[in-house]
């Protein structure tokens, strides 16, 4: 019971290192949505024989959100966007990657200074939550495309969301809704900036956002 | 002591069968009917039978290397356990000695290479050193993993069935460890997603640049110690699944021997289904299983 909360927040670690060495915005997407199912269940699993309305309501509807409403948004924003692939991003994938793990020690390391409660149900998921908000922020700095933000702004909501499901327990119910409805409104408006900045700029490269239009024009 | 010696003696002679088995599965996969099983010792023999034909600009290094390859080989085929029993050489630190032992062997593969003067196989040596310098760090970390997962030293200690019977406490440490060392059997045994063992193309080879300029005997030594390193880096993943098996010396080794043999096929499923890797995403790919050991190493530090 307990070795598949562990599996699964392993696999939730793994994720990230997935999301942060692909290159592919149609993956990182996808990796983004398992994620945030995964997290969204983790209540429920832990809770399996004494679970009550409250929490599985709540996982219900995270999982609706991240599993089919954000992946559906993203991929519309995408070809609306018309583009495919992330450019490099500063420093490179494989810097990316080991930049992950440092994360994770950097997570346990926190953890461990920070956290002095009872008995847990798993001592990773202190660490995970902690790599998973790194690899979020780490992601919204890193990449370039506005896209590959958004989803990095998405995986800073899952190590939230799995922070507060083994902490809060049913209790951080109202929290998450609240959290989970600012994420809906913040990825829909993104969706349409990310459309309005690729037909204003054709590209859509936060980097030459800079570089205002009008300036140039009026020279 | 007697028992000892034949596991290392079953290991000696069955270690290029397992090629054949990998040739095999390739071929059926093709849709061919392939060569016998036993093909590796023929081709072996046949080099043994020949002499060697040595470049006016080499030394005794170049000479020196597949004997130098084969024996380091040999000697950390003593270290490694076979199907869970211990041995025949054993003691407290003895994983550090047999990856020292696997880059001996590579450093004097990569001095032949480079002794021969040609540019040819000074690019395969710089490759090979490449990525030797992510795969050896994943491979010291994976074993440090296990080392702590188990408290014990030693190869004989870390794959005995008692104490890998951690699977349930140490499931996901496991499982990374796994998939760490798969990523680094395959690149360090030059298999297809790293390096394709029978390819001559000039732009894409690693290990079979290297050992061009060698024939007869010295590429007989040079294929035995490549089929005595598959069989040994494979034993680090058998042994991972020794914990569920321990019913007499018989029962274990020829289900050991079994699942060796299932290795070679599913490496041969690999090879048959993947494509190789570009030449530039191949530290890409195995920085991926440095992560992995590195993770599974920071996660034994609480579990």
């Amino acid at each position: 019971m307990n070795t598949w909360v562990d599996f699964m927040i392993v696999a939730v670690l793994l994720l990230n290192l997935m999301m942060l060495s692909s290159s592919r915005i149609r993956s990182c997407i996808q990796i983004a949505a398992v994620q945030g199912v995964l997290v969204g269940v983790l209540p429920v699993v832990i809770e399996l024989h004494h679970a009550a309305s409250g929490p599985i309501i709540a996982s219900f509807f995270s999982v609706i959100l991240k599993g089919i409403v954000f992946p559906w948004l993203l991929f519309r924003a995408l070809q609306e966007a018309g583009i495919r692939k992330e450019v490099e991003p500063i420093g490179g994938y494989p810097f990316s990657l080991l930049m992950g793990v440092v994360m994770f020690a950097m997570g346990f390391w926190l953890s461990r200074r920070l956290l002095h409660t009872g008995p847990l149900v798993s001592t990773l998921a202190a660490p995970v939550s902690f790599a998973t908000f790194f690899t979020g922020v780490f992601l919204i700095i890193s990449r370039m495309k506005a896209i590959s933000q958004v989803i990095g702004y998405l995986i800073l909501e899952n190590g939230i969301y799995l922070f507060g499901a083994v902490f809060l327990g049913g209790q951080s119910l109202l929290v998450e809704l609240a959290i989970l409805l600012d994420i809906f409104v913040a990825v829909f408006v993104m969706g349409i900036t990310i459309f309005h900045i690729s037909r204003q700029f054709d590209h859509i490269d936060t980097q030459k956002l800079t570089e205002l239009k009008d300036i140039v024009i009026s020279k | 002591m007697p028992i000892k010696i034949i596991q290392l003696t079953i290991v000696l002679a069955f270690a290029p069968f397992l090629f054949g088995v990998i040739n095999r599965t390739k071929a059926f996969f093709a849709g061919r009917h392939g060569s016998p099983l036993l093909q590796p010792y023929y081709d072996i023999f046949k080099l043994l039978q020949k002499g060697a034909v040595y470049s006016r600009t080499t030394t005794g290094v170049f000479i020196a290397g597949p004997m130098v390859s084969l024996s380091a080989l040999i000697a950390a085929a003593c270290l490694v356990p076979f199907a869970g029993h211990p041995s025949l050489i054993q003691f407290d630190g003895d994983i550090i000695l047999f990856i020292y032992l696997l880059g001996l062997a590579r450093f004097f593969t990569v001095l032949a290479a480079l002794d021969t003067g040609s540019s040819f196989e000074g690019m395969g040596a710089s490759r090979e050193v490449q990525f030797a310098l992510f795969a050896e760090p994943a491979l010291f970390l994976s074993l440090a993993a296990l080392a702590r997962v188990t408290g014990r030293l030693s190869f004989s200690g870390i794959f005995s069935p008692e104490v890998m019977n951690s699977w349930s406490v140490y499931g996901p440490v496991v499982f990374l460890v796994l998939g760490a060392l798969f990523i680094i059997f395959l690149a360090e045994n030059c298999r297809i997603p790293v390096d394709d063992p029978n390819t001559h193309l000039e732009l894409t080879m690693i290990h079979e640049v290297m050992v061009l300029d060698h024939g007869g005997v010295d590429l007989a030594y040079i294929l035995y110690a490549a089929a005595i390193k598959f069989w040994l880096l494979g034993t680090l993943l058998a042994g991972m699944f020794l914990g569920t098996f321990s019913r007499g010396w018989m029962i274990d080794s020829v289900l050991f021997v079994l699942t060796m043999v299932l290795l070679a096929v599913i490496v041969g499923v690999v090879e048959s289904t993947l494509a190789r890797l570009r030449l530039l995403k191949v530290p890409h790919f195995l920085i991926i299983a440095l992560a992995l050991s590195a993770v599974a190493l920071i996660l034994t530090v609480r579990v």
